[in-house]
């Protein structure tokens, strides 16, 4: 019944068991890689862990930096980047998501909108130390705004405003269509459209992207330097939180700050053997904030596709 | 009993579909398909709730619709048929102006809704003053991912109703109309998502009607549904007409002559014959309808 030009079954096994052979190449080099990568992260970490040991306790967090290595604490530094990061979150998330409806869902498709697209995405691109070159400039000098922690937070707010723009408009075209015609047709306008549905829906996307943006936001050195952190800082900013009406105070926007990654920037590059455990610690608290914020973005992800699958 | 045809003295459904000879004394003749058609009261045409005049469409250089002259009757059901690209989604889509959320689309010549004879697709007239009179429901299910009231309750919302008794009295009418509150009635504040395909286009069917609106598209609105699901939505249809001017697109010929009391046959976006259902399905005076019907293509 064969033709002569279909293979015989043995043919046909024989050229299979070759193919399947190279499938279980492919599978083997990329667990290797895989773990490779894995393995790397996890021998830093415990690495750090291991060197900065002896820095673990509760002091550690509530001492301010000192000259003296084991009476030296993160509090000031741990402090400064969290404020920073209030600062930032706050900044990016309005700026970027209204950026992002603007060209998603309004802007015309023209040549002009095309190189914002091309510019936003390649903003992302732009070395860290650019922009804090630029925010010296224009927030500290020309904005008057100082070696501030509101101007640290406007810098690394610009730094992941594209991160924030990008996951944004994917996750707000991740909403079908036929959601959108749904509610235009019922007579909805474009902005009720975006407020009661495009954009509630995509939440959770572009929380996701928020937090990425922000655990890439509080490693970043290079541009809180330029803006002048300082590295030696032995007190808080001022409290939110006030006693008097109105309860609550900006002053700490204007206050002078040092930052994780400055602090251990600083410890590293002393020659006193103790402060290198200061360091190693600090970098893995350092690390554990960014995977814990990591954690965060993914439950998020998580819960809203529970919640919403298309 | 044979139903009778009597749409030659509808002055305005004959202008755009001249019959050949007297219809009204016609005899139906035997059904070539075998279809069983609904013995209908209604073959008369009411008078037109919208008109299509000299209605031309385009995607861009692409001309989607050419020249469509179409009655729709008030309170009758009326079906838009024909292969496969052929233009009667894009007619549909004309009657709340979906196509205005494409870009580079061109509308010309008129739909002219009734009584106060405004032009639907006239470059004068708001997309969204026409999507508030008109309702629609789409080919897949689309519920919004909010609660089964939210869904219904949305496009109230929108028009601004706030009062809670009265959103919860509209709702539940419009529920009650879609055949579907017995079904849902203590699901109201679940997720629209948790229903069966069916129910969620029967959602959208209690969606569109809650703003009571003047003419309701549906556009092949069972083509995802499995055929228990489809039944109950076309015996639905068949009783909104009491409510509603509804204006149907299906790919399925059994469907349009089950649900519909006129049946538009559409070809290469042209408008080739239109009549009552009975008399397209059983004597279409074109030979492109005949060949379509009998399934020589589409």
């Amino acid at each position: 019944m064969a033709t002569t030009a279909a293979l015989t079954l043995e043919e046909i096994r024989k050229g299979l068991a070759w193919r399947k052979q190279l499938d279980k190449v492919f599978v083997l080099v990329g667990l290797a890689v895989l773990f490779g990568c894995l393995a790397t992260l996890a021998i830093l970490f415990a690495d750090l862990l291991q060197q900065g040991s002896s820095r673990f306790g509760w002091d550690f967090f509530t001492s301010f930096p000192s000259r003296k290595a084991e009476r030296a604490g993160i509090l000031s530094a741990a402090v400064g980047t969290s404020l920073i990061m209030v600062v930032t979150a706050l900044v990016a998330l309005p700026v970027g998501v209204a950026a992002a409806i603007y060209l998603e869902e309004y802007a015309p498709k023209n040549w002009f909108t095309g190189i914002i697209e091309i510019n936003v995405t390649n903003l992302a691109g732009v070395p860290s130390i650019v922009y804090g070159l630029l925010a010296l400039g224009l927030f500290v000098y020309q904005f008057n705004l100082g070696q501030s922690i509101l101007a640290a937070g406007l810098t690394l707010a610009l730094l992941i405003l594209p991160i924030v723009i990008v996951a944004t408009r994917e996750s707000l075209r991740a909403v079908p269509k036929a959601i959108r015609e749904a509610a235009y047709g019922l007579g909805a306008t474009r902005w009720e459209v975006t407020k009661d549905h495009v954009l509630p829906y995509s939440t959770g996307g572009i929380l996701t992207g928020l937090i990425l943006g922000l655990s890439r936001a509080i490693g970043e050195t290079a541009p809180i330097i330029t803006i002048g952190a300082l590295s030696f800082i032995a007190f808080l900013p001022p409290s939110p939180v006030t006693a008097e009406f109105p309860f609550l105070s900006l002053e700490w926007l204007k206050s002078e700050f040092t930052a994780m990654p400055i602090q251990i920037f600083n410890w590293v590059s002393r020659p006193d053997q103790a402060f290198q455990a200061n360091a190693a610690a600090a970098g893995a608290i350092l690390l554990g904030m960014t995977l814990l914020m990591n954690a965060i973005a993914i439950w998020i992800r998580y819960r809203f596709r529970k919640k919403i699958n298309w | 009993m044979d139903a009778l045809i009597t749409t030659s003295n509808e002055p305005k459904l004959r202008k755009v579909a001249p019959m050949q000879g007297d219809t009204s004394t016609q005899k139906v003749e035997k059904p070539s398909l075998s279809i069983v058609l609904e013995d209908r009261k209604a073959t008369r045409a009411n008078p037109p709730k919208a008109n299509a005049e000299n209605l031309n469409f385009w995607y861009g250089t692409n001309q989607a619709l050419k020249n469509i002259n179409l009655a729709i009757p008030e309170h009758q059901v009326t079906a838009l048929i024909g292969p496969s690209g052929c233009g009667k989604s894009t007619f549909l889509r004309c009657f709340n102006r979906m196509h205005d959320l494409q870009p580079d689309t061109k509308y010309q010549g008129a739909i002219t809704l009734r009584p106060d004879n405004v032009n639907l697709v006239g470059p004068e007239t708001d997309p969204i003053e026409v999507r508030m009179r008109i309702g629609m429901v789409f080919q897949k299910p689309n519920p919004f991912p909010k609660t089964v009231f939210e869904n219904v309750a949305y496009g109230l919302r929108l028009r601004g109703v706030k009062n809670r008794t009265e959103l919860a009295e509209r709702v539940e009418k419009a529920l009650r109309g879609a055949a579907i509150w017995d079904e849902v009635k203590d699901r109201l504040t679940d997720s629209a998502l948790a229903l069966s395909g069916g129910q969620m286009q029967r959602l959208c069917i209690a969606r569109a009607l809650a703003t009571e609106p003047e003419i309701l598209l549906f556009d092949e609105p069972t083509s995802a549904l499995d055929p228990i699901a489809t039944a109950k939505i076309e015996e639905l249809i068949t009783e909104l007409r009491q409510r509603v001017t509804v204006l149907i697109v299906t790919h399925n010929m059994q469907q349009a002559a089950r649900v519909s009391d006129f049946t538009a046959f559409m070809y290469l976006g042209e408008l080739v014959e239109v009549d009552a259902t009975s008399k397209i399905f059983t004597n279409p005076s074109k030979k492109a309808t005949e060949d379509y019907i009998t399934g020589r293509y589409g």
